[in-house]
């Protein structure tokens, strides 16, 4: 019972192993049969919990918006999902005609795997991780650009101009903001000294990298919220906007997989940001009962997911060029700046012998005030800038 | 034979064919997602050889941008996606023939040297600081310091010349403005 | 090292079968009555006039290509990121060095109006 408490998942994988040997198999093909079925546990959890998103989501926007949401299907509406999922099964699939149908097909499906391939790397308690990569940083840039990929296929597959210029500009977008979130993730490898996950996961056992890192941690936010598409950067599938965008032509399940999979992804950049700059499992008693590692990582992400949430719930949606203008001439500058001046203030804080909490901190707020500085002579000049050509109008209608 | 080496040839005949489909299908977009296809074949080879890091980097920047860029531009550039003519000219027995009698030839050659037919010995240094013998080496006045700064003149330098070449002049910017 | 890469390598194909597994069954479940009019492509309604393709513009293109350079510098990034708790202090600076050089390239594509979206 001891051993169960302080050390579960290894006690699972040590009676697996036991099993599959005293059933015959070496222990190198027990061990890719472990694998295979942690991997198949976790895709259907994932799942699941894509399915669940949608229920969470629906609930929270209701009390957002002063309703009660979903609560017929079953207590509190629980069995909704399931519902929905049902009513999607049973609809009839519509191909296009002139579709190309190979590539049609398997892009909602490359779509959901570009999701799920992402929790491979996150450590959800200490010792429980599924692959544990030295490169795991990289590895998530990499199968998000996988998801980048499947939405173009699916805008190109459907035969419609609309699916395709909604899937360019989706496209344009996640590219874009790619820069910010990879140039942002470079912080939590500078200040761990890997690109691991679960090294970064345990060197924040003192602090999390959100007291060192705020600006970066919230970079990453927004850039990842934006390459999830979510509000308000959901200008690509609102429905008065291009009409669903890369997925009209998607019917039934299909459409079905690229809803969940969008709420999955969502939910994934949330467990991401509290993994890389909230601390993961790190807490109290974290380290010697794992399980207890397990449940601050769960909550951790509740707090995060409700966060992107309340953001989604509360902003007006963002036009297309204010988007690619806060990208590119707000966020990849911020974040370039963010990654020499913590380089910088670290290294010198190290050989200085002062404290390094303090230090970032400290240059963290000046480059806050130096932005807000900035912004402000912007605006400033902006504003004369239009009061001229306001004058210079107005005195050519009285004129 | 071991696991490995299976899995060896079954990602190696994936990313044969899926080479020899880019060039000989007539539809450019199938080209593009069979490219995609013999990309990822490449990555998991760098896997397969340790190379953990390079694999990774093979997947962010081919598939992920490298591969968008070129289907960005088959749409830009085409029309019609697809070739009505064959792709393979007549005499393509001709040419596999040649690539055949090669093969065998460089086959023969090379095995005949001793140490290409034993595996690979284990390299010096712990495979887990890969990536940080690499940071280290990129920076270190006595290794590779100046073709790591070398490098960012050269992207630098890709970046400006694309930027010439791709952006069409004032005059059209300031009419599609306008219109 | 290896065996590190099974768990992802598992998980990968098995991510590709468990949207796959329902997509199928609703195939299976579903009507299949398929007619011209449902067939043809939607376009708000209207009957579909023209070829399908846009003449999209060329910032699609220069965003893809400014994302790639910025890629291939991150990625130089990384490992000088990874190997940072080694490194004394002119190390650092030969990386924000490179940071700059790049950092030069996005002012000159934004004073070139690179990054506008007409």
């Amino acid at each position: 019972m001891g051993v169960v408490l302080t050390d579960p998942f290894g006690w699972i994988g040590q009676t697996l192993l036991e099993l599959l040997t005293r059933l015959g198999l070496q222990v190198g093909a027990a061990n890719l049969v472990i694998n295979l079925l942690g991997a198949v546990v976790l895709g259907t959890i994932c799942m699941t919990l894509g399915a669940l998103i949608t229920w969470v989501e629906r609930k929270v926007v209701a009390r957002f918006q002063d309703r009660l949401g979903p609560n017929r299907v079953g207590p509190f509406g629980l069995l909704q999902p399931i519902a929905d999922g049902i009513k999607l099964l049973t609809k009839e699939t519509v191909t296009p005609t002139g579709a190309d149908t190979i590539v049609y097909n398997i892009a909602p499906v490359v779509m959901v795997m570009s999701v799920i391939g992402l929790w491979a790397v996150i450590p959800l308690a200490p010792r429980l991780i599924g692959s544990d990569i030295n490169v795991g940083v990289l590895y998530i840039v990499s199968v998000g650009g996988i998801g980048t990929l499947s939405i173009m296929m699916a805008g190109w597959a459907s035969n419609n101009k609309y699916a395709l210029l909604g899937a360019f500009r989706t496209v344009a977008q996640l590219v874009s903001y790619e820069v910010p979130m990879v140039l942002a993730l470079l912080i939590p490898t500078l200040l761990a000294g890997s690109m691991g996950m679960a090294t970064i996961v345990e060197q924040q056992a003192n602090v999390p990298y959100i007291v060192l890192a705020p600006i970066a941690a919230l970079i990453f936010f927004i850039s990842s919220m934006a390459e999830a598409g979510k509000a308000p950067f959901d200008l690509l599938e609102a429905e008065s906007e291009i009409v669903a965008g890369y997925n009209i032509e998607y019917g039934g399940l299909k459409f079905g997989m690229f809803y969940v999979g969008e709420f999955l992804h969502g939910f994934t950049i949330a467990a991401l940001t509290a993994v890389l700059f909230l601390g993961g499992w790190q807490g109290p008693l974290a380290e010697s009962y794992p399980l207890l590692g397990l449940i601050y990582f769960l909550a951790k992400t509740s707090v995060v997911y409700f966060g992107v949430m309340w953001v989604r719930f509360s902003f007006p949606r963002l036009r297309i060029d204010q988007l690619n203008t806060f990208n590119w001439k707000f966020l990849t500058p911020l974040s370039l700046a963010v990654i020499v001046v913590t380089a910088v203030a670290d290294k010198w804080a190290v050989q200085a012998g002062l404290s390094r909490v303090g230090v970032l901190l400290g240059a963290n707020a000046l480059l806050v005030l130096a932005i807000v500085w900035l912004i402000g002579a912007y605006a400033r000049s902006a504003r004369r800038r239009l009061e001229r050509t306001g004058d210079k109008q107005a005195a050519g209608a009285h004129a | 034979m071991s696991a490995l080496q299976w899995v060896f040839l079954l990602i190696a005949a994936t990313t044969l064919v899926a080479a020899i489909m880019v060039v000989v299908g007539p539809n450019l977009v199938h080209a593009a997602m069979w490219l995609i296809l013999a990309l990822a074949g490449v990555a998991v080879f760098f896997v397969l050889l340790d190379a953990g890091f390079l694999a990774v980097v093979q997947v962010a920047v081919y598939i992920g941008a490298i591969a968008i860029l070129i289907i960005f531009a088959i749409m830009l550039t085409r029309h019609l996606t697809a070739d009505t003519e064959p792709q393979v000219t007549r005499s393509w027995w001709l040419a596999a023939l040649a690539s055949m009698v090669l093969f065998g030839g460089l086959l023969t050659m090379l095995t005949q040297i001793p140490t290409l037919t034993v595996g690979a010995p284990p390299l010096p240094g712990n495979p887990e600081n890969n990536v940080r013998d690499l940071g280290q080496a990129l920076v270190s006045l006595d290794q590779y310091v100046l073709p790591f700064e070398t490098a960012s003149v050269l992207l630098l330098a890709a970046l400006i010349g694309s930027i010439v070449i791709a952006l069409p002049p004032k005059a059209a910017r300031a009419d599609e403005a306008e219109s | 090292m290896l065996d590190q890469w099974i768990f992802a390598a598992f998980l990968l194909p098995v991510g590709l079968l468990i949207p796959a597994v329902p997509i199928v069954l609703a195939a299976l479940v579903s009507p299949h009555k398929p007619n011209s009019i449902k067939q043809s492509t939607y376009e708000c309604g209207v009957e579909t006039v023209g070829e399908t393709w846009v003449q999209f513009k060329v910032q699609y293109y220069i965003f893809a290509l400014v994302f790639v350079v910025f890629d291939v510098e991150a990625v130089f990034l990384f490992p000088w990121a990874a190997a940072y708790n080694l490194m004394p202090f002119y190390m650092v600076l030969e990386g924000v060095l490179f940071i700059l050089i790049l950092a030069a390239g996005l002012l000159y594509a934004w004073r070139k109006g690179a990054l506008e979206w007409v």
